[in-house]
């Protein structure tokens, strides 16, 4: 299996320096000039502009400006904002782990909820229980993440007074709670439905028929074979899903002002920063490669038929 | 199993890395709750400056909310628009070509250097210097001696800008390469203000944690969440603290940001989002705050356009006739905004009842007028506007009336974000007309004519060119006093309601609002609420 992963790894910097510079030639080709719209509507002041820009190294040739990028990354500099003169690492520093702690709550949420809704609701097919998540699921799927997120602010911020309507502190996980419920809850409806199917589906397969004949008690029939060989699809699935939290979550981070990536993503884009976008997105590339290799790996702890060499 | 077994194990080790790097995270922050405030402080909604808050290279409104906060500069203005001396004791002059400023005593910088007269031109040399990339440098355009120090191409020829002189500790000169009746004007902006002598070692690192002369001093700033600052117990001006302390909080969207201030977590917001708009009066009563200010929105003609080019001002008179700006006002802005009656808004000096029929609704007037002009080649026209600024409703409607009213076919061209829109107008690349709005630097018609529709100015994105304004404009430059120049700028501001150079549609509105803990919440004519006279109950 180390082969395997080494393999993997080194498949991955391929990946890695073309998505670089797909970002890179992206954002150069993007209309707007950053430097210039620092004077918006105001007299702009071409001399200052020039100066400004030799600094940053801007008025050098793209092929130019994606050298000194690529070798700066890995002296660890991912270069200077434009507009605020900080490093981009900094920048990023302060947002990734507000982002990564509200996606992993999130996650948690997600996986817990999610399976055990999806194995109870398996398990009860076509009854009441069941009838019940497919109407709960599909709501959850059908509502928009942001009116979602008003309803939530509304009944438990101002109507029942439990929580605090915005995050004011990224530390604590009371104030997490409902902006990683809501971020989670569209995830938690596919895990659910995901989970219930496979269940449904693996019930009624040989083995399990097997391991009920050979007289196995029932917690151990669905808590080892039932459940390990139907959560395959799930895991995959929550995979993707985790490299998608920790890309961070534009619209829910603005309901419940979480500073994190998905807002420093935005912000940049809008305001043509390459080096924070360029920044951002190699380090979304690097997690999702991680994780996808994770999921891989549990593929064979979960099927004993999948082997890696 | 093996293979199984170690991934098993891998899969373990990459949860606990998981799980300690976000606890890393948290013992990196500052451990204290952003949401502590300590007594007798005030909060206010704003958000985190572009840049570090230097009076001379902040140019957006976060970064001139701290600014404001932590620098006083010689002179401000008071709602008429009259000067309001701060750090100076009075400014002076003959010619408009010599000014001599007497600075008041005993004034002294947060690390308690004293604010002398040495301390103001070194940074207004500093400002000045291409070098140090500040974006307000051409504010010190005027002094003589700035294209030593800010050249249009290479590297300065000087230091120091010729027209700046100490004269004693507290008096010093600034001679100007050509006479400027309004100067003292513009040094009420933020930018002239002074910074104390170790700002120049390391502008950079003296960002982080500036030092000014204001009535506060800088206490903390946690990136993207808090900007604090205290009441500086020295300062000796006459816009003192009346509060400890104010804490500038970070928001990602204006409609968090008004969440909070119903729970009782900020104290003040500057704007209200579209969300919230038709129902914050309601919300608040008599704590929500709306109020005009010296903006101005216009709709401007691109005279190189092939619509436009050699138009007849005629078609111009028509077009803007055809726009029933109180109606666009009144229902699709919410009453954020107010009909504009001239080129100017009413908070500054000079401002005129033009009475300009162009400006005022008539339908019928309005097609004779773009029929006798010759009408607009191609029967069509396009209004440019960036679609991340709010202004898709209003051009709209503005292209509907235009439609009906004249028979021109009108069309809202959206560009994706400012800065596609800036890149455009720079380019001369609007197709027919673009969104434009000037916010007062200073609250003289000077400010909204000079730097929009002189041949040469640079702001001027339409190329709007007409000999008699400019020449007009350039009487009033150099006219030997304050009054006179005004005069000569309304005279043109005539010549412009003939002309058309820009079809103003809006004054702007701020829309506001504050909590419950706090009083004496006011706005200024530059619709910045006033934070250091807000009091706590």
């Amino acid at each position: 299996m180390g082969r395997y992963v080494v393999r993997r790894l080194l498949q991955s910097i391929p990946v890695f320096i073309g998505a670089t510079l797909l970002i890179f030639l992206m954002m150069y080709s993007l209309p707007g000039d950053p430097v210039r719209a620092l004077w918006g509507e105001q007299s702009v002041d071409p001399a200052q502009i020039a100066a400004m820009k030799k600094d940053l190294g801007l008025d050098l040739p793209l092929w130019q400006q994606y050298w000194n990028y690529f070798i700066g990354l890995f002296q660890g500099d991912f270069g200077t904002q434009i507009a605020s003169g900080r490093p981009v690492s900094e920048v990023i520093g302060e947002a990734l782990p507000v982002t990564i702690r509200l996606a992993l709550f999130a996650f948690t949420f997600t996986t817990l909820a999610g399976i055990s809704l999806g194995v109870l609701a398996g398990l009860r097919a076509d009854r009441l229980f069941d009838r019940g998540m497919l109407f709960f699921t599909l709501l959850l799927i059908s509502v928009p993440s942001f009116v979602l997120g008003y309803v939530a602010q509304f009944v438990f911020a101002f109507k029942l007074d439990l929580l605090t309507p915005t995050v004011q502190d990224s530390e604590a996980f009371g104030d997490l709670l409902m902006p990683a419920v809501v971020l989670g809850s569209l995830s938690l409806a596919y895990v659910v439905r995901l989970t219930r199917t496979s269940i449904v589906e693996n019930l009624r397969s040989d083995y399990i028929r097997t391991a009920i004949a050979k007289g196995l008690p029932r917690r151990r029939v669905i808590g080892v074979h039932l459940m390990r060989n139907s959560l395959i699809p799930v895991v995959t699935f929550l995979g993707t899903d985790l490299g998608a939290l920790l890309g961070g979550a534009v619209i829910t981070e603005g309901i419940f002002n979480v500073q994190g990536v998905g807002n420093l993503v935005y912000d940049a884009l809008f305001r043509r920063e390459g080096s924070t976008v360029v920044g951002i997105v190699t380090l979304l590339v690097i997690i999702y490669l991680a994780v996808s290799l994770i999921v891989d790996l549990l593929y064979a702890v979960l099927d004993p038929r999948i082997r890696y060499v | 199993m093996r293979g199984a077994r170690s991934a098993k194990w891998v899969a373990g080790a990459i949860v606990v890395a998981m799980a300690a790097t976000a606890c890393g995270g948290d013992s990196g922050d500052d451990k204290k709750s952003a949401s502590g405030k300590p007594e007798g402080y005030v909060s206010i909604e704003v958000g985190e400056p572009q840049n570090a808050p230097l009076p001379s290279d902040t140019n957006e409104s976060n970064g001139s909310y701290i600014v404001k906060a932590l620098f006083t500069q010689l002179l401000e203005f008071d709602d008429k628009g009259e000067i309001v001396y701060l750090n100076a004791e009075s400014v002076e002059t003959e010619d408009s070509k010599t000014w001599t400023v007497k600075l008041k005593d005993g004034w002294t910088f947060h690390n308690g250097e004293k604010v002398t007269a040495q301390s103001y031109v070194d940074t207004w040399n500093f400002a000045a210097n291409v070098k140090n990339n500040q974006k307000n440098s051409f504010w010190f355009s005027d002094i003589k001696g700035y294209e030593d120090v800010h050249p249009e191409k290479g590297d300065p020829k000087a230091e120091e800008m010729s027209g700046l002189k100490v004269v004693d500790d507290l008096t010093f000169t600034v001679e100007l390469s050509e006479p400027v009746p309004y100067f003292e004007y513009k040094l009420g902006y933020t930018t002239w203000a002074p910074l104390p002598s170790v700002a120049f070692d390391d502008p950079k690192k003296f960002g982080e944690k500036p030092i000014g002369n204001g009535p506060y001093k800088f206490e903390k700033w946690n990136h993207n969440k808090l900007f604090q600052v205290a009441k500086y117990d020295k300062y000796k001006g006459e816009d003192s603290a009346k509060n400890e302390g104010i804490q500038f909080k970070n928001y990602s969207t204006p409609e968090a940001a008004y969440q909070e201030l119903l729970s009782g977590n900020v104290d003040m917001v500057r704007q209200i989002g579209a969300k919230d708009l038709p129902k914050y009066k309601q919300d608040l009563g008599d704590r929500a705050i709306e109020q005009p200010y010296a903006a101005v929105q216009s709709i401007v003609p691109a005279f190189y356009s092939k619509p436009f080019k050699d138009v007849d001002p005629k078609v111009l008179q028509g077009l803007s006739m055809a726009i029933d700006r109180e109606t666009i006002a009144k229902t699709v802005m919410n009453g954020t905004r107010e009909a504009a009656t001239s080129f100017t808004p009413p908070q500054v000096q000079g401002n005129q009842d033009l009475d300009i029929p162009s400006l005022k609704f008539d339908a019928k007037k309005a097609k004779e007028l773009v029929e006798e002009g010759g009408g607009v080649p191609g029967n069509k026209i396009w209004i440019q506007f960036n679609a991340d600024g709010g202004h898709k409703e209003w051009v709209t409607a503005v292209c509907e009336n235009i439609r009906q009213n004249t028979g021109v076919e009108c069309i809202p061209d959206s560009k994706p974000d400012f800065q596609t829109d800036l890149d455009l107008r720079d380019a001369n690349k609007v197709k027919g007309m673009y969104r434009g709005g000037w916010v007062a630097d200073y609250p003289l018609n000077v400010n909204f004519m000079r730097e929009l529709y002189h041949s040469k100015a640079e702001a001027n994105s339409g190329r709007f060119n007409n000999k008699e304004i400019d020449a007009l404009m350039e009487k009033g430059d150099h006219a030997k006093t304050l009054e006179e120049s005004i005069k000569l700028y309304q005279e043109a501001e005539q010549v412009m309601a003939e002309e058309m150079p820009a079809f103003p549609i809006f004054n702007y509105k701020i829309n506001a609002g504050y909590g419950e803990d706090v009083e004496n919440v006011n706005v200024d004519w530059h619709g910045d609420l006033v934070v250091s006279e807000v009091t706590t109950k």
